[in-house]
């Protein structure tokens, strides 16, 4: 399957975002060498990140924490607007469209959050929470349609459709889980987020949730934008991966060419740190020194600190994303001199 | 003689629904310096096993039954006097979160100087010191000042070498270490995992590595103990249990990994979830999702058959393996 004749379904272009830590107005007058001056501290959380995301894939966004993959989905859902840049989905921009406007795309993006004890409302019942989205999205249906829509969709995700009147509180975490993945389903999307959907569950649970996230993207041609830290998933789940460190895009790859030959050196010390059941002695790439506060970006690649090929020109320019042999994309000074 | 001897342990918790047994029939033995991990799912009773060798369940749980036999003293029969002695100076335990686990008001070096002034008489300053060697063991960079800093100002890796600074500081013959690098990203993991085998091997301290990482439990133990639903369903040298596990749910658990499936295919999924401790059901605690099941796997408790150099719980060890033999041998007629 060749991705780079499909066609785009959402796209980020060259997206910042950054959250005063500053406070309020008042927090941040300070008394500095006689004057009161307006001071303003920000996170950097995600800086100048570009991405496609084709119809029919599912793209996983892969980094540690803190890194900005959580606030590119939130981005992406318009849950959070960017600083600068765009996001467009099917061609039109939305990051800049008012509630009303945006309603039909939420039809269309739905979200899978991480923590399903967290995400679904526990005073309501589960068909009261299933219902809603579908009764909202979808204003000149009857009450019988809803419930026949939303049975149908429980019994799709594996949840007895008579345990509508149970709480959330009465089912256990993976059920949750599939209780999420129903309510997102519910209202017919096209596009899926989901925000590490499966890091609270356990092994056995986890491939259940995953063979009903594949199962549903081959029943419903969904795209998926697959946020997660977990790589093994990731080289099971993705056809491409984007691999993302404070807040910029390292590398960016099908996933075939990502585990076999990982180019950015911080891909490289990632993949080399999932613990295998095949080898006897971890042989991790070490990395020195820890990742540096979203506060004070350093200058240059922002890997520079920890990077073990890190030579003058990484210090102090930012590397841009170029295209590799292997089909993917890479920001790197030292693949792109040939060093690495 | 082993260093910890378990036999017969029982946990139960009462609850305002009638008491559930939280721990049943665990038996195991760790001898100096090996490297043991007990595996399973949340609520299987992983960390409650943890917690019960040094009887830090309370109320309203506790130990109702067996003992722990530690250089042949029982822990559970101990004195909170006695016991003080054997907690934190002998067998240490490290916490998975280290925010949680570091007191936010005391700076590093406090609480390290506090704990060996608790266990030794020795002065401030040689405690000073010894808390400063540790730090270096445990690879912190610039530990003079990290003593003198307060555990926010550190980062989640850095606040854990330090849990395990704490953890060595009286030289243990026993660490418990209790899921801990679940909260840490998979870099800071793979670091603090060779860490700690590193310093168990040099200074031959025995640990007790409780996770659901099957990954973690392969790369660090020699041995590994298999839990569900509050019982020890298999153990065995860690290479025997990754490579042929012999109990269903093992098997199903290390097939449930992704990195065992063909990428894009379906995961080998195990039906169902595991029951809550009240309902667990009659014979096999594991039959509702077992493939092999049989009608003595719902009504007769399986004991510990021998299979190889694991004890595994399951009335179809014996069946399984007599129709591998048999295949084999089939196999092997048809070849000839």
């Amino acid at each position: 399957m060749n991705a780079q004749s499909q066609e785009t379904l959402v796209q980020l272009d060259d997206i910042y975002k950054k959250f005063s830590i500053s406070g309020d107005f008042l927090d941040q007058l300070k008394f500095r060498q006689g004057r009161i001056v307006r001071e303003q501290e920000f996170v950097h959380a995600i800086n100048g990140v570009s991405l496609e995301v084709k119809r029919g894939e599912a793209l996983c966004v892969v980094g540690e924490s803190g890194c900005g993959k959580s606030t590119v989905a939130r981005t992406v859902m318009g849950l959070l607007n960017p600083s600068q840049g765009s996001v467009h989905y099917d061609g039109q921009r939305i990051d800049n469209l008012n509630d009303r406007a945006l309603m039909p795309y939420r039809r269309k993006m739905q979200m899978i959050f991480q923590n399903p004890y967290a995400s679904l409302n526990p005073r309501m019942t589960i068909a009261q929470t299933l219902q809603e989205p579908v009764a909202l999205h979808n204003p000149g249906w009857s009450g019988q349609e809803v419930r026949d829509k939303v049975a149908e969709v429980m019994f799709s995700v594996g949840i007895d459709p008579s345990w509508g009147e149970r709480h959330p509180h009465e089912f256990s975490g993976g059920q949750r889980q599939r209780i999420s993945i129903a309510r997102a389903l519910a209202v017919g999307p096209e596009f899926i987020v989901a925000d590490e959907p499966i890091s609270a569950l356990d092994v056995s649970i986890q491939a259940q949730v995953l063979n009903l996230m594949m199962d549903a993207q081959e029943k419903h041609n969904l795209t998926y934008l697959f946020i997660t830290h977990d790589l093994s998933v990731v080289e099971h789940f993705g056809t491409r991966v984007a691999v993302m460190y404070l807040g910029s895009l390292c590398e960016l790859a099908p996933t075939k060419a990502l585990f076999s030959t990982p180019r950015h050196p911080y891909s490289q010390a990632l993949l080399s740190a999932i613990p295998r059941l095949d080898d006897n002695r971890p042989q991790h790439i070490k990395l020195q020194g820890e990742v540096p506060t979203p506060v004070n970006l350093p200058p240059g690649c922002v890997f520079h600190g920890r990077c073990p090929h890190v030579n003058d020109r990484c210090k102090r320019e930012i590397p841009q994303l170029i295209a590799t042999d292997e089909g993917g994309q890479v920001a790197c000074h030292g693949v792109e001199e040939g060093r690495i | 003689m082993a260093l910890l001897e378990v036999n017969n342990l029982e946990v139960s918790f009462g609850l305002r629904s009638g008491g559930v047994k939280a721990l049943r029939d665990i038996n195991f033995k760790l001898d100096r310096g090996e490297r043991i991990g007990v595996v399973g799912e949340s609520g299987a009773g992983k960390s409650v096993l943890g917690f019960s060798i040094l009887n830090l369940i309370s109320n309203p749980g506790s130990i109702t039954g067996g003992e722990i036999l530690f250089e042949g003293k029982n822990l559970s029969k101990l004195s909170a006097g006695e016991l003080r002695s054997v907690r934190g100076n002998r067998i240490s335990m490290i916490f998975q979160d280290p925010m949680m686990t570091l007191n936010p008001v005391l700076t590093v070096g406090e609480q390290m100087i506090e704990c060996l002034m608790a266990h030794r008489k020795i002065r401030k300053e040689d405690a000073r010191n010894i808390a400063l060697q540790k730090l270096k063991q445990v690879y912190i960079p610039s530990p003079e000042t990290r003593l003198d800093q307060y555990p926010h100002e550190l980062s989640g890796g850095m606040r854990q070498r330090i849990v395990i600074a704490i953890g060595l500081l009286m030289d243990p013959d026993i660490i418990i270490a209790d899921e801990p690098t679940t909260a840490l990203d998979v870099t800071i993991q793979a670091e603090i995992m060779e860490l700690m085998l590193e310093l168990c091997e040099r200074n031959n301290v025995a640990l007790i590595l409780i996770t659901h990482d099957l990954g973690v439990v392969s790369q660090v133990t020699q041995r590994t103990i298999v839990m569900y639903a509050g019982r020890i369903i298999e153990q065995g040298p860690t290479k025997e249990i990754i490579n042929d596990a012999q109990h269903p749910y093992t098997q199903g658990l290390m097939n449930a990994l992704p990195q065992m499936a063909v990428p894009g295919a379906r995961l080998n999924q195990i039906r169902g979830a595991m029951p809550p401790l009240q309902r667990i059901p009659t014979g096999c605690a594991f039959n509702p999702r077992c493939d092999y099941v049989t009608e003595t796997c719902k009504h007769n408790l399986p004991g510990f058959t021998e299979s190889g150099s694991c004890l595994v719980a399951c009335h179809m060890v014996a069946e399984m393996k007599r129709e591998a033999a048999q295949a084999a041998s089939l196999a092997q007629e048809v070849q000839s």
